[in-house]
């Protein structure tokens, strides 16, 4: 089933001379992990705000296409409803916290409240994600007196607890150690599995190689690509998108070595050392 | 240039952050690693003099941080913030790169050039009158940096730099450190990017629970696999391909890496 449908989308904020999605179209399937790539100001951020309908209803400004998302036509649908459908982590953490609540345990709460869950099965929803995120020492913890990596993971935790059927995060591991930041893709992965459709901008090229199924590239809001992995991460002409290539395709590339049987190079450590591995005398 | 003796630390009375720990810089570029809350922005903002410790001392050079000012040691010592929005306060990047150097009380021109010569650096040159909250994340970030790079201090404490920097954002911050670096400054830098800090830091540390349990050449650091893994951060990417392979020493870059296969191969 197609939970994301994105026809001929162009976007521009207001005051702002250039597109800055410029004729968008694609598909998403339900249970999907997308990764999306590109230099800063490329458009992520923007697109990851039109699936949850921020773009045009917040930043207002000039939109055409369509974007429909789990059956809603963002366009004609209010950001609260969309909003039962699709949760947002922000690219910025310092900017997630709503700044009204005293306890880490009341942030992640709010979100639940406002759409109406059981008082009970509340709590053991926000038990659930203070364990996956490791943070549960911190419960009753001011949100503002956590460290930058723990803000993050409280705000992975709130979206998460939402249990929303499509999840957009906007480089959700930034200030993550890299334990944490492999827990989180892989939690999110198994979210996927369990047929939560995913979107996720990152910088770190080794765990989008490694966990998602496609990969978009953007540059100056065009599509440059959508496609597996090994794919995207083979071209030659990545640099010139402000993006490289994952260290295990880079090693592999510099020593010329395809995955056998096609015109690819090895994304993820397990390939590369396929490989490369039986050939060291 | 730092000389921290048996420092503590608490924000609250029962959970301590740091105690009693001992450590010393020198000009060694160096990379500060360790799980997120191990205490490594409490450690660059009791260095700033911005958190006061609870018992210990910390040099800096001949001052001591308790005891000198706040402006004196800005001459020696700048910290970019892990959040950007904790550091900026004008309403043009110029003015905000110009402040530090006018506070320190550099002259109007000599301010301005260090000023305009820093924004360069990071590429932020042509926008000298946006205003810094139309900025994006990544540009702010960089924007901080050549705020404390035009102040010119001995000390420069990079708080995760990297945040959201494309590949070009990252090279710029390599640049940086390259050039700081010849201009003999000492370059710290917290960070979690483990790839990055195998290709840019001579000297890392790694911080757990508030102590000190690796610290040494960046090499002989990612080594040591299973001490990583009890403080939660891991080691290189290129340096887990040439375990898996069974190589016997441990990679920092690429280059390295590809040059050792080939001869394997011979
Ligand atoms: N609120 C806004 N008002 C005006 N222009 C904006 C706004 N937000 C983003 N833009 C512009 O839209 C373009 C795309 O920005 P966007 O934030 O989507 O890029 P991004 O790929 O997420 O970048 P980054 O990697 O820095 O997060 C950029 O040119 C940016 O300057
Ligand atoms: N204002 C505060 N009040 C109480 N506790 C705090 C405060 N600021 C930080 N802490 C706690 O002190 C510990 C160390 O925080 P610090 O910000 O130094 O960590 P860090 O190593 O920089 O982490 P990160 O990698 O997530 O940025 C954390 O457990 C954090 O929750
Ligand atoms: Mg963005
Ligand atoms: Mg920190």
């Amino acid at each position: 089933m197609k939970k994301i449908i994105v026809e001929n989308l162009k976007y521009k904020y207001p005051l702002t001379e250039s597109l800055a999605l410029d004729n968008l179209s694609f598909e998403v399937e339900q249970g999907e992990f997308i990764g999306i790539i590109g230099a800063n100001a490329s458009g992520k951020s923007t697109l990851c705000q039109s699936i949850v309908g921020l773009v045009p209803h917040f930043y207002k400004g000039a939109y055409g296409g369509t974007v429909i998302v789990d059956g809603l036509k963002v366009m004609d649908h209010a950001v609260s409803d969309i909003a039962l459908k699709v949760g947002i982590v922000f690219q910025n953490p310092f900017n997630q916290v709503t700044g009204s609540k005293l306890t880490v345990l009341e942030e992640i709460a709010f979100g639940l409240e406002n759409i109406g869950v059981p008082q009970t099965e509340m709590l053991e929803r926000i038990e659930t994600v203070l364990e996956l995120l490791n943070i549960a020492p911190y419960r009753e913890r001011h949100p503002f007196d956590l460290s930058g990596g723990q803000m993050q993971r409280m705000a992975i935790a709130s979206i998460i607890a939402m249990k929303p059927n499509i999840i957009v995060l906007d480089e959700p591991t930034s200030q993550l150690d890299p334990e944490g930041a492999e827990e989180v893709f892989q939690a999110i992965h198994r979210l996927s599995e369990q047929g939560i459709t995913v979107i996720m901008v990152e910088h770190k090229m080794e765990k989008i190689a490694h966990y998602c199924n496609r990969v978009m590239l953007l540059q100056k809001g065009k599509m440059i690509d959508f496609d597996t992995p090994e794919k995207i991460f083979s071209r030659d002409d990545l640099e010139t998108y402000g993006v490289t290539a994952p260290v295990y395709t880079r090693v592999c590339k510099a020593l010329d070595l395809k995955i056998p049987g096609t015109d690819y190079y090895p994304v993820t450590l397990e390939q590369a050392s396929r490989v490369l591995g039986g050939k060291i005398k | 240039m730092i000389k921290i003796s048996n420092l503590s630390y608490a924000y609250t009375k029962n959970t301590p952050i740091f105690s009693e720990i001992n450590l010393e810089f020198d000009r060694r570029s160096t990379a500060i690693i360790g799980q997120n809350g191990a205490g490594k922005t409490t450690l660059a903002k009791l260095l700033k003099g911005l958190l006061k410790p609870f018992d210990g001392e910390i040099m800096i050079g001949q001052y001591n941080v308790k005891t000198v000012s706040a402006a004196e040691l800005s001459k020696v010592i700048g910290l970019v913030f892990q959040n950007p929005n904790d550091q900026i306060f004008k309403s043009k990047v110029l003015d905000e790169v110009m402040f530090g150097p006018l506070a320190i009380k550099m002259s109007e021109s000599a301010a301005k050039k260090n000023a305009l010569e820093a924004l360069e650096l990071v590429g932020l040159h042509e926008q000298l009158e946006t205003n810094p909250h139309d900025l994006s994340l990544s540009e702010k970030k960089l924007l901080c940096v050549a705020a404390v790079v035009a102040m010119d201090p001995e000390i420069i404490v990079f708080d995760e730099p990297t945040i959201g920097q494309d590949y070009a954002g990252k090279e710029k911050i390599r640049n940086i450190i390259q050039v700081l670096k010849k201009r003999n400054k000492l370059v710290m830098t917290i960070i979690h990017d483990m790839d990055f800090v195998a290709e840019n830091f001579e000297r890392t540390i790694v911080i757990n629970e508030g102590i000190v349990i690796l610290d040494g050449d960046t090499r002989k650091v990612f080594a040591e696999r299973e001490i990583l893994k009890h403080a939660h951060v891991e080691d290189p990417s290129i340096t887990q391909l040439g375990k898996v392979l069974g190589f016997q020493e441990t990679f920092l870059t690429v280059e390295e890496f590809v040059q050792r296969w080939k001869q394997s191969q011979r």
